[in-house]
């Protein structure tokens, strides 16, 4: 059955979103961050995954940003085809909801309105807008601000086919090796492979958002991101990069069909403020 | 590695004597630059200007902040990429600046030119800015207010957690605590 949903309702949530998103944590990464804690060899790298509890702690205590780089604001919509959208643009409400968020939440604006001209746009926007339409008469909307110590250090490497398996393990490895420190440690690590040059960038962007300690119910995908985060965390680079057993929190991989000539895989890394909110309505 | 209390603007026997690794806590006056206030110091210097700032014996920290709410002296204020500031800062090492706070790897330039200059290069935990936020006690706009989070900013420190990552002897910290903890050998690609 058709439903009507206002895209200022849309709007008022996103707004919402953006400033849950960069105060609280999701409990799963809550919870990855206390287990590392348990298992880290390091004393420094203990006393650095301590220190990120406890400013978890502040920042929703005291509604101080976990991290001052309140990210580029990444929002993933999935429409049902039975939604009808009223009440103006969807892509100027999302942006409004943005843009509200960053300024009444103080949040940092980061976002420059031309890559080379740089002249900040002071409320944070363009967001960047990935729309799917799927079944159903619901909106899900995901908002997952993103940092850019770590977005400048993804990768994507278009393999070929000879290379397989452990052509992409190795490149995941390249990428989080060449990451190091700076990407803030320990890291997620979002991986698409397969797909297109720009299909498996957003695969490995979603990535990011799937639950750490969730697995892919593709069986030997979940075993590459076993196998996978085992290895970086034997990289050595460690919370903060100053060395440790305690690289990455999680590796999450998506796939897609490909060509017969190629096998794509992006790197997407996030640090380990993996910001992501879901709402459905 | 030692636990160690530096006050700033830092002597430069002090900063001559940390060793990497070392943990420090920061207590003095600081300033912040990113990006584009680097962008503007370098233009003013190519052109033999002025610098906003008097650099020689300071500490520079790269950080924007988010903004402070009421009653508060700044928002989130964590590190940010020191790399990205590679380009200038063998320069203004060479003008005097003591000391870097940020995160990440630095150029091998800049590793000569803190060695050159008896400097050092510290990291703060990157990600933990409401933590870090708590150890500074005020903050004013000094230059560049326009830039508005990239401004060059004067802080008051009080016992900020840093660790010696470069050296004046050109140790590298992030090179030598991997390897201690490396398991793994990849094949690069």
């Amino acid at each position: 059955m058709i439903r009507t949903v206002s895209v200022n309702e849309i709007a008022k949530n996103i707004q919402e979103m953006c400033i849950e998103a960069n105060h609280f944590l999701s409990s799963d990464m809550q919870k990855a961050m206390s287990r590392a804690k348990e298992s880290e060899e390091s004393t420094l790298g203990r006393q650095i995954l301590g220190q990120l509890q406890e400013n978890l702690a502040i920042a929703g205590e005291e509604m101080i940003p976990i991290c001052q780089d309140t990210g580029m604001a990444v929002i993933f919509l999935e429409i049902g085809q039975d939604v009808h959208l009223e009440d103006g643009p969807l892509e100027d409400a999302v942006n409004e909801g943005v843009r509200r968020g960053y300024v009444d939440g103080f949040l940092r604006k980061s976002v420059v309105k031309d890559p080379l001209i740089r002249e900040n746009t002071k409320d944070n926007t363009p967001a960047v807008i990935h729309t799917r339409i799927v079944r159903g008469n619901q909106v899900k909307i995901t908002v997952a601000p993103k940092g850019f110590g770590s977005e400048n250090m993804s990768r994507i490497f278009m393999l070929k086919p000879a290379e397989g398996t452990e052509g992409v393990k190795n490149a995941v490895l390249t990428a989080v090796k060449d990451a190091g420190p700076n990407a803030c440690p320990p890291m997620v690590v979002g991986v698409g492979i397969g797909g297109t040059f720009e299909k498996c960038a957003l695969m490995a962007k979603e990535a990011l958002t799937r639950e750490v300690g969730v697995h892919s119910d593709v069986s030997y995908i979940k075993d590459m991101e076993e196998e996978l985060l085992e290895k970086i965390n034997g990289l050595g680079i460690g919370p903060g990069g100053l060395g440790g057993t305690t690289t990455a929190l999680a590796v999450n991989i998506n796939t897609y069909p490909t060509h017969i000539a190629g096998l794509p895989v992006a790197v997407n890394i996030c640090c380990h403020v993996n910001r992501h909110v879901v709402r459905v309505i | 590695m030692m636990d160690k209390r530096i006050r700033v603007p830092i002597d430069k026997e002090v900063a001559k004597s940390l060793r990497a690794g070392d943990y420090v806590y920061i207590t003095g006056t600081i300033y912040t630059a990113r990006d584009a206030a680097h962008k503007r110091m370098d233009e003013i210097l190519r052109q033999n200007g002025e610098l906003p700032i008097n650099i020689k014996g300071q500490l520079i920290y790269y950080m924007g902040p988010s903004p402070a709410r009421e009653g508060r002296p700044i928002g989130s204020a964590g590190p940010t990429t020191a790399s990205r500031m590679d380009k200038y800062t063998p320069r203004l090492l060479d003008l005097g600046m003591a000391a870097m706070i940020g995160k990440g790897k630095r150029s091998p330039e800049v590793v000569d030119a803190v060695v050159r200059n008896g400097a050092v290069y510290f990291a703060a935990v990157g990600g933990a800015g409401a933590l870090l936020s708590k150890c500074i006690t005020s903050s004013e706009v000094v230059a560049y207010d326009d830039l508005g989070t990239e401004a060059i900013r004067r802080l008051t420190v009080e016992n900020f957690p840093a660790v010696v990552v470069i050296d004046s002897e050109g140790n590298n910290l992030y090179e030598t605590a991997a390897e201690k903890y490396r398991k793994t050998e990849e094949n690069r690609i």
